[in-house]
């Protein structure tokens, strides 16, 4: 399998292609402002649903606290940006940088916890940032944080989400992620056969909070204003059922997951009165006829498989 | 040579003396096998062996890659000191193919780093292959390599035996540590598990530890027996000398 083969070509062009067309018609006005926010809410969907499978759906580890680094890097990015003026590549850098570095941090003392308690721990943490952040004037405590200057566009989006998903494909198809999957199918006999459990935990869960990290800053940074309460526990579990629905263990799923429900999102606001109901409903459905997911652990793929190295780890 | 020494080890649970006492010396090549009522010991010696408990007084030593002793024994770092083990209860990564299985089995043999395989540069390639082929090998050696895609948890009982032995070969052990590798077969599958563990012993080089209840495959199979019963050693000998021991067989079959 060569990097210039002949797979990776198309793909690129394919990459590129729809970067092109859409950033035409949003020239032209076809896309209009309104379709182009929900583009950029599915868009940071779509990298904290990636982020939290790493660490959830390939890794096993329940977390209930990732809105608390998209927070972090929500507020390092409007830092970077409103107060000390960057440009928006050091907001980013800052924002993943810093989530980074916190999931390093609560990842230590927390993952050597399992299930229903990392959960509480995580949930835990989240309400401790979001306190912080409440009550610290600098950033405007609960007022929030104002006049971030919008740097978020098309180009960023796309670099973000794209970018995201490849790195996401590649680590869970190298050693890495077999060794995280492993971790979530028996964490004993991964043990036994030489992975070091506490390395592999801490490594997804920072690399999900980088993440997050990025995907705080394109938020922040399109929408002006943030405040701490916008990253609370409902963000978290939002990003949560994106993961669950989609498929726990498939990147396609959480892309699927995160479009699905935005444009159910979008489809209910004209019926503001039953939008949660629905919203429920749909949700209930897919849990009692397909409890797997929309995409199980199974990916989509371009291409049949062919190299040898073609075989993918999850699905089947 | 010797390539594990067992010195005055001792295990308690809060008062249960789970190990005491245990001598033992173990040379390259052989196959051992430790025999024992339920309950006896056998398999918390195995988690001493395995580092997942840490012994209360007395030490391990393995001479195998290089000489370490139990107080540096962790679970994940057995593999790189040359022990691989298999469960008594089947742990298989049921979700997983058996190629992925295998794989992770090699995951110590790996060399490239993180970023390597986030921006797949080209040694990751290099790398993945050379590792596939290996497995792939080793699964036509144990006659999985039709089942290669299929789900671990899709197996027979006996194959998913057959896949734990050989991932835990693939980690490339000096010492493979069986935990009742025949609990559950029948007949059948038994005496082709006892070909299947002389074969690996010879082809691999490698010396052979296993707990059994099955006394069939234990005679057939091992150079060197060690009987447990409350913890302590009974007995060691050839089968023979064990078969005709009166201490063997009283704790066995009861006596006077």
């Amino acid at each position: 399998m060569k990097i210039l083969g002949k797979k990776n070509i198309i793909t690129l062009i394919i990459i590129l292609s729809v970067y092109l067309v859409v950033g035409l018609l949003m020239n032209i006005g076809i896309i209009d402002s309104y379709i182009q926010l929900n583009m950029v809410l599915i868009g940071v969907n779509i990298i904290l649903a990636i982020g939290l499978n790493l660490i959830t759906g390939f890794t096993g580890q329940f977390s209930l606290g990732h809105a608390a680094f998209m927070s972090i890097g929500a507020y390092a990015s409007g830092i970077a940006t409103a107060k000390l003026g960057q440009p928006f590549i050091v907001g980013i850098i800052a924002a993943a940088l810093c989530a980074a570095a916190a999931g390093i941090l609560i990842g230590i003392p927390t993952l050597r916890l399992k299930g229903d308690y990392l959960a509480i721990a995580t949930l835990g943490f989240a309400e401790i940032v979001k306190i912080i952040g409440l009550n610290n004037s600098y950033i405007g405590g609960a007022i929030g944080l104002n006049d971030i200057p919008q740097y978020t566009n098309w180009t960023w989006l796309y670099i973000s989400v794209v970018g995201t998903i490849m790195l996401a494909y590649n680590f869970v198809n190298s050693y890495h992620g077999r060794a995280c999957i492993s971790i979530r199918e028996d964490e004993i006999a991964a043990e036994a056969m030489g992975v070091n459990t506490t390395y592999y935990k801490i490594l997804v869960f920072t690399i999900g909070a980088f993440l997050a990290g990025i995907a705080g800053a394109l938020y922040a940074n399109y929408f002006f204003f943030i405040k701490p309460d916008t990253f609370g526990f409902m963000k978290s579990v939002d990003i949560l059922v994106i993961v669950v629905f989609g498929g726990m263990g498939s990147i396609t799923g959480s892309i699927v997951g995160a479009v699905v429900l935005s444009i159910i999102t979008i489809f209910l606001q004209g019926v503001p009165e039953l939008r949660m109901v629905i919203y429920a409903v749909v949700l209930f459905l897919i849990m009692v006829y397909r409890p797997q997911g929309i995409m199980g652990d199974k990916e989509f793929k371009l291409f049949n498989k062919e190299g040898v190295l073609d075989g993918n780890v999850s699905s089947k | 040579m010797e390539m594990l020494v067992v010195n005055n080890l001792y295990k308690s649970f809060g008062g249960v003396k789970a190990v005491s006492n245990i001598n033992m010396k173990i040379e390259e090549g052989q196959i051992v096998g430790l025999i024992g009522p339920n309950g006896a010991g056998k398999t918390t010696f195995f988690n001493l062996l395995t580092g997942i408990y840490s012994p209360s007084s007395g030490d391990i030593v393995y001479k195998l890659n290089q000489e370490v002793s139990s107080c540096n024994f962790k679970p994940s770092k057995m593999v790189k000191y040359g022990v691989a083990r298999t469960f008594q209860n089947i742990r298989l990564f049921k979700d997983m193919t058996v190629l992925d299985n295998v794989l992770i089995g090699y995951h110590n043999n790996f060399k490239y780093n993180l970023f390597t395989s986030l921006f797949r540069f080209p040694s990751f390639f290099k790398h993945e292959e050379s590792a596939y082929n290996e497995v792939i090998d080793l699964l036509k050696e144990f006659n999985l390599y039709d089942k290669k895609d299929v789900l671990a948890k899709n197996l027979p009982y006996g194959e998913q035996r057959k896949v734990e032995i050989a991932r835990a070969l693939a980690s490339k052990p000096k010492l493979l540590l069986l935990d009742e590798p025949a609990a559950g077969m029948n007949p059948n599958e038994t005496r082709e598990l006892t070909e299947l563990i002389k074969w690996i012993r010879d082809e691999f080089e490698l010396t052979v530890i296993l707990i059994e209840h099955d006394m069939s495959l234990v005679m057939d199979l091992c150079d060197d027996i060690f009987v447990f019963n409350y913890g302590t050693l009974l007995a060691k000998g050839t089968p023979e000398q064990i078969q005709h021991n009166p201490k063997v067989i009283k704790a066995y079959l009861g006596g006077e």
